[in-house]
């Protein structure tokens, strides 16, 4: 069978199981668009290519599956570079096909002319330049090996216009030929023995779950894990999820952010049991005082992972699960020779406890703080809304396994702290880069890929206005996602350390509460926009969100722009050195 | 000159379009320094060899061959020893020599096993090709006649024959 270049290509992601891709058209992807209208693959139509790759990444955060994005060359490759970067940090699997001038004109500085591989390079975990049109299948194939498997990752395809115009005789590749890459799978089993000693030796253990533990589907067997040998589990930003909230192990959310117990049981650990976690800096804080007490189990699919930041006492290269069930197994004796008994981390659990009860994640309730911090007075503006508190309200008010896309700042953080996640695969947002502007595009993709799910996005202000204009794209095609903006009229993170570490002294994070007219905005792209600024209407917003399936929704929640996100441990500090909100610090001089 | 901190890495990988590229830029972005570089296929068309003398303290070196391991197009990496390796350079050499001097820089050539390879009124040129500390030495000696201009390949190194199993420290089984 004879087909186009272009034909080849839309044919292999068919026959990869491609259902869904996100792009917009453009001078040099033109040949591929054509086969797309007869291609049973959903095409959806963003209004910036960025959109593109955030959606794709939402899209395969939820649902496990590689996203696919496709734009045309120069501006539209140059526009991606972001979610690839994105997803390279975070270990997203996405494929992201570019149409790139064609191979003759290559070098000469043509019109919407870029060196996208070499700009991409960098940003992903493989790329390609296709320069024959035989060649698609089996780079398509290659491309979505290389994305999906090891390490997830983004890979690009460039693909010249002549060559999308190029006749080729129509194959599949049986096998692949990719002698450089060789993911590993499974453990070697005396690591796995050496591991199961140190845990079963251990007193003050912790498991630090990291995004490998999802990527791996690894949360049966975490789950198994935990509670085979009763270590207390901290989820990190990545693997929020991964290991249910509720669970009575749940530590929850360790780093800068986290709240005191899971920090301070890291620090204070004996073995750190570190499964598909990087030891991000977020994490760690002071490397060199971080966990000085703890012996380090890391199990990682990335070989360069282990003792990158922290050289571990028994090093694991694997997939995270299958390490994980491995673990399980060859715990199995000693837990039924009463090694493993809940006994043995009864000082360590009464500890845990004790942390928990005096340092609770904590926030002003506005009634306290309205005469100070927002200038309520007789016939002034009504106090504004806690942010934590419009969280809770949310959080309690949707069905169970709401998917929760965020951007990046206060609110984000906000949100993991104060969201229940009980289920995996239900948190979407930006870790390694710290996109702002990732979750509404995001929870597009999210709900693309989940259209049984319930999908918001809380985001921020600053967040919003980067990629607001994809709930163009939402309404046009009938994809409902609820944004809560968390409106505090400032670059909230931002504003955030100039109060602390700058005096003060606020440099251009003033963003206004009312321009944008939010609801006015909202409303123009075809979503519902609702306005809410006090207690009593938050509850009614959500609900009336909840209630609409037809369009987006977007409510403009007025929130306080003095709160800030507590715990905090300083950039460069050690963990030690964690600030517990105002109302705890008289409780840290006898923990 | 080689220091402590050089460690020489061959490196095979898929013969390939971008690929130096790809080993270039991660060195570059991971703040990894090459000393010296040398590339060129194999015996076997598919793949080249690239001959690498980074510049790091040898912990580092775990993460600069675990990195470079991850490259889609990186076949293998050895890290050969120099005890246990056989290491060879070129070097050429434009030498300023007089009629005084000539027959001077001439002797030591041949006591070098080098190569005249091209004479001027006042300069020679000379190939040496050999063990990179004998072409230090060479260097070292003509600067003092005067160097005009001066090329180097860079090593490229195979393991010594019969050396022990350890001398190619074989990264490829445990690739990422």
């Amino acid at each position: 069978m004879q087909l186009t270049g272009a034909q080849a290509l839309v044919k292999s992601l068919e026959t990869q199981g491609v259902e869904v891709m996100f792009g917009l058209p453009g001078g040099c992807i033109l040949p591929v668009y054509d086969p797309i209208i007869e291609s049973p693959i959903r095409h959806i139509l963003v209004r910036h290519e960025q959109g593109a790759g955030h959606m794709a990444e939402g899209y395969a955060h939820v649902t496990g599956r590689p996203g696919v994005a496709i734009v045309t060359s120069g501006p539209g490759a140059t526009n991606i570079v972001t979610p690839l970067c994105d997803a390279y940090m975070d270990s997203i699997p996405i494929v992201v096909i570019t149409g790139q001038v064609p191979t003759a004109a290559i070098g000469t500085d043509a019109f919407q002319e870029a060196d996208t591989t070499g700009i991409t390079m960098g940003v992903t975990k493989h790329n390609w330049l296709v320069t024959d049109a035989s060649d698609i299948p089996r780079v398509i194939a290659e491309a979505f090996h290389v994305a999906t498997t090891g390490r997830p990752g983004p890979v690009l395809v460039d693909v010249p216009k002549d060559v999308s115009l190029q006749m080729m005789e129509w194959y599949w590749p049986e096998s692949l030929d990719l002698p450089g890459y060789r993911p590993p799978s499974q453990p070697a089993a005396e690591l796995i023995a050496d591991a199961a000693e140190l845990i079963a030796a251990a007193r003050r253990p912790v498991i630090y779950a990291g995004g490998g533990v999802l990527k791996s589907r690894a949360s049966g067997a975490l789950r198994e894990l935990a509670e085979q040998t009763g270590i207390p589990v901290v989820t990190t930003l990545m693997a929020r999820g991964a290991f249910p909230d509720s669970h009575p192990l749940c530590l929850g959310m360790p780093g800068m952010h986290g709240n005191y117990t899971a920090v301070t049981a890291m620090q204070q650990a004996d073995l750190l049991v570190a499964l598909g976690s990087r030891f991000d800096d977020r994490v760690t804080g002071k490397v060199s005082a971080f966990a000085p007490h703890a012996k380090v189990i890391h199990v990682d699919i990335d070989k360069a992972e282990l003792g990158k930041v922290r050289r571990p006492e028994v090093g694991i290269v694997a997939d995270c699960r299958l390490a994980t069930e491995a673990l399980v197994s060859a715990l199995t004796p000693r837990a039924a020779a009463g090694e493993l008994k809940a006994e043995r981390l009864a000082d360590w659990s009464a500890q845990l406890r004790h942390w928990q009860e005096q340092f609770p994640l904590a926030y002003d309730q506005p009634a306290e703080t309205e005469a100070t911090t927002t200038g309520s007075g007789a016939g002034g503006r009504p106090p504004l809304l806690k942010p934590q508190f419009v969280l809770e309200v949310l959080r309690d008010n949707t069905p169970a396994g709401t998917i929760l896309a965020s951007g990046v700042g206060q609110h984000q953080m906000w949100a993991s702290q104060y969201w229940r996640f009980e289920q995996p695969n239900t948190w979407v947002n930006s870790g390694g880069l710290g996109t702002m502007g990732f979750a509404v595009p995001a929870a597009i993709g999210a709900k693309v890929g989940r259209p049984d799910a319930m999908v918001w996005a809380v985001d921020g202000d600053g967040c919003f206005q980067m990629t607001a204009q994809e709930l163009v794209t939402a309404s046009a095609e009938r994809i409902p996602v609820k944004i809560a903006i968390l409106n505090n009229a400032y670059l909230g993170m931002v504003r955030q350390w100039q109060h602390m570490f700058y005096e003060e002294r606020y440099s251009e994070v003033y963003l206004s509460p009312d321009l944008p007219d939010y609801v006015g905005w909202a409303e123009s792209m075809g979503c519902v926009g609702l306005r809410v600024e006090t207690p009593e209407e938050v509850l009614p917003a959500i609900d009336k969100a909840n209630q609409i399936d037809d369009r987006p929704v977007v409510i403009d929640f007025r929130t306080d722009s003095m709160e800030q996100v507590f715990p905090m441990v300083p950039a460069g500090a050690s963990n030690d050195d964690i600030v517990v909100h105002p109302s705890q610090r008289h409780r840290l001089a006898a923990p | 000159m080689r220091t402590a901190r050089h460690h020489l890495l061959s490196v095979l990988v898929e013969n390939k379009a971008g690929v130096l590229t790809r080993v270039a830029s991660l060195f570059a972005r991971r703040g990894y320094n090459i000393f010296s570089l040398a590339v060129a296929p194999t015996d076997d068309p598919r793949f080249s060899r690239i001959s690498i003398v980074v510049d790091v303290e040898s912990s580092p070196l775990e993460q600069v061959i675990a990195q470079l391991d991850k490259l889609i197009n990186v076949v293998e990496i050895s890290e050969l020893h120099p005890d246990e390796a056989r290491e060879a350079e070129l070097l050429l050499v434009t030498v300023s020599a007089d009629a005084d001097q000539r027959a001077q820089v001439i002797q030591l050539v041949g006591v070098f096993g080098g190569q005249i390879v091209d004479v001027g009124l006042g300069a020679l040129t000379v190939m040496l090709a050999g063990a990179p500390d004998a072409l230090d030495d060479f260097e070292e000696l003509m600067r003092s006649y005067g160097i005009v201009e001066l090329q180097r390949t860079g090593r490229v190194a195979l393991p010594k024959l019969g050396a022990s199993s350890g001398a190619a420290v074989d990264h490829s089984a445990e690739s990422a």
